[in-house]
């Protein structure tokens, strides 16, 4: 076993560096580093890696690719549209129309920026708060533990589904930003569970004991001691919040929850709009289908990879 | 024994109370406030300073509180805002719809999870556990909505081996004692009946299963493949056991426990997927309700079903959690 990182700094001695430089020269390696080595040679974390890169890719580059606005709706493509039919590619469309004459192409492209922007957000906002409640359960202990923790267990016994739903419901006309408020608070008891057990497991642990017989703040304690170690697991759990995220998102959408605005193109919102048209012209459906599905698969392969790699199980 | 399970029931007091208080505040933050929401489009500020004094929403937010609750342990929960009829009384009635929903797609999912697990671990590392890795990964990612619209697509409209929607034929004759389609045909004998409920139930149980499915294979697959890394097996295994004593025996046993603890989680996904699924199912199950209620901004019917989804929840976890201490006698010192 290695020290974790930073639990001989406090007091920088003479004494505390030469040793520190010693174990460097022996060749070992921190939990991080080595968790990264593993994780290059995981041929799932590469996939995973090279989807989420591809998505993030065509989300930013999204303007320039995309030919037409989401929103613009071409009289040509609408003069084509029947019942029965709604035409695929032609001559500057690429995929052809959507079921109101826009261009599929450039939707199915500008999309993958509002699932980003969605999915991102959605859990970054619950990471900050849940981080922030976990650590303080963690940190303090005592009543501030159990009131937070409290708290937390009554919002993870609701199916997370069902809590997403209450508070999207609440906007008088939903939105993208309640859509992501509703999926961020959904995923804030999960990090703040997360993050104070893992900052427990901290507490009782030797290089805390050694910090605080050094005479180190508790505060000092608390950030640059137990945080950083316990941060693994969370940057796991985020990237797989990540894939489910974009799945509540989508399943919101599908509900009539989803962002209202015609101008802006989602791929939940797409699907859903689609299952009316599965007869009539299935690609409307699939492609923004396969793309959740490619997309929220990306970020559990890299999640998955990176909790093995994080598995001190899997350390030889 | 007797203590845990009273531990353990005593716990469950203050999840409870808090969820109220949590409920409590969302219908004060309802748009316009409980009374506007109640009133829906036929809200005038007349009528709402009329339903504010009716509700009591002009006394003391401690004393709306105790009102609040004492409402809801009665199981009051108010009147639907699209039918008018009671909110209990339209759960009662649609509830039977998603539990057997729910219990067929349990069932397929546990039947084929815990074999396909197993199997993967046995065989860890060949083709068949990296087909059954990918697939749980895969099962994982697809929109359980879509899946259901997939199935019904190809095994309903273009194949027709299956009804596309409804928990029964229309011209069938059946007679409903418990509200469970499947078991009132066997009990009144009516088997065409049973038969028919049977085959309506079978497009969206494979589309709920899928998920509960697949966080199953893989607890079973990582439980068994971590017991027969442990030491009592080689143990056994060394001790000239047969392999068929010890995989029963020993692995299997033991590898149970997580994923009986696993399934008591799959309720709340089951719960939440229901709405998915019986969206597009037209199924008449809570699903069903609360897709309307939320089209329709129906608050109390709302309310009622979330608040029914977490105290199921709550309780299917607490048995979890005492069938653990029956199974599993160190659960019971801690």
């Amino acid at each position: 076993m290695t020290t974790p990182r930073g639990s001989l700094r406090p007091r920088p001695s003479t004494l505390l560096k030469r040793k520190k430089t010693r174990i460097d020269d022996l060749g070992g390696r921190s939990l991080t580093a080595d968790a990264l080595v593993r994780l290059r040679r995981n041929p799932v974390a590469i996939v995973g890696a090279v989807i989420i890169g591809l998505f993030v890719l065509i989300s930013i580059f999204a303007p320039l690719i995309a030919p037409h606005d989401a929103g613009a709706v071409f009289p040509e493509l609408q003069r084509t549209l029947r019942p029965d039919s709604i035409p695929g590619s032609m001559p500057g469309f690429p995929l052809g129309s959507d079921q109101n004459g826009r261009d599929f192409f450039s939707r199915l492209i500008l999309a993958s920026r509002q699932t980003l922007i969605v999915g991102v957000l959605a859990t970054l906002i619950g990471l900050v708060f849940g981080v922030v409640i976990g650590a303080l359960a963690g940190a303090f202990g005592g009543w501030v533990d159990t009131v937070l923790m409290r708290v937390t267990d009554v919002l993870l016994s609701i199916p997370s589904l069902l809590l997403a739903i209450s508070i999207a419901a609440l906007a008088a006309r939903p939105s993208q930003t309640t859509v992501i408020i509703a999926v961020a608070l959904v995923n804030v008891p999960i990090f703040a569970r997360l993050l104070r057990g893992a900052m427990l497991a901290q507490r009782d642990s030797d290089h805390v004991l050694a910090a605080t017989s050094l005479g180190v703040k508790r505060s000092a304690i608390v950030v640059r001691h137990m945080l950083p170690n316990a941060l693994g697991p969370v940057i796991v759990q985020a990237t797989l919040t990540l894939a489910t995220s974009i799945l509540d998102a989508a399943a919101l959408s599908f509900l009539g929850l989803g962002d209202g605005d015609p101008a802006r193109a989602e791929w939940g919102l797409m699907l859903a709009n689609a299952q009316a048209y599965l007869d009539v012209r299935p690609a409307l459906a699939f492609y923004p289908a396969v793309a959740i599905i490619l997309v929220a698969l990306g970020f559990t392969l890299l999640g998955e990879a990176m909790r093995e790699a994080i598995d001190p199980k899997g350390r030889r | 024994m007797l203590r845990f399970i009273v531990r353990r029931l005593i716990q469950v007091v203050p999840t409870l109370l808090l969820l109220s208080v949590l409920l409590f505040a969302w219908l004060r933050s309802l748009p316009g406030g409980p009374a506007a929401a109640l009133l829906g489009d036929k809200a005038t500020p007349e009528k709402i300073a009329e339903l504010n004094t009716v509700l009591g929403l002009d006394q003391p937010i401690p004393l709306q509180y105790l009102r609040f609750l004492g409402r809801a342990i009665t199981g009051d929960f108010g009147n639907s805002l699209i039918t008018g009829e009671r909110v209990t009384t339209e759960i009662a009635r649609a509830l039977p719809a998603t539990i057997e929903l729910s219990i067929a797609a349990l069932l397929i999912a546990v039947l084929l999870g815990i074999p396909l697990g197993y199997v993967a671990a046995r065989y860890r590392g060949r083709p068949l556990d990296t087909a059954t890795v990918i697939g749980t990964l895969v099962g994982v990612a697809v929109p359980v909505f879509f899946l259901g619209y997939l199935l019904k697509q190809w095994f309903a409209v273009d194949l027709g081996w299956f009804p596309p929607s409804g928990r029964q034929a229309v011209d069938i004759d059946a007679t409903h004692v418990t509200g469970f389609a499947v078991l009132d045909g066997l009990i009144t004998r009516e088997f065409d009946a049973s038969w028919d409920a049977l085959i309506h139930l079978v497009l969206p149980a494979i589309a709920l299963a899928t998920i509960p499915l697949a966080v199953i294979v893989r607890i079973t697959r990582a439980s068994v493949l971590d017991v027969m890394g442990s030491d009592f097996v080689r143990t056994a295994n060394s001790k000239g056991l047969a392999p068929s004593t010890v995989r029963e025996r020993h692995v299997l046993r033991n590898a149970l426990l997580p994923v009986s603890t696993t399934i008591g989680l799959q309720t709340g996904l089951l719960l939440a997927g229901a709405v998915l699924t019986e969206k597009v199912f037209v199924w008449g199950g809570l699903g069903t309700l609360l897709a309307q209620a939320i089209e329709r901004r129906d608050y109390p019917r709302l309310q009622a079903v979330v608040l029914l989804g977490a105290l199921v929840y709550v309780l299917v976890n607490l048995l979890v959690d005492l069938s653990y201490a029956i199974i599993d006698p160190r659960v019971r010192v801690r």
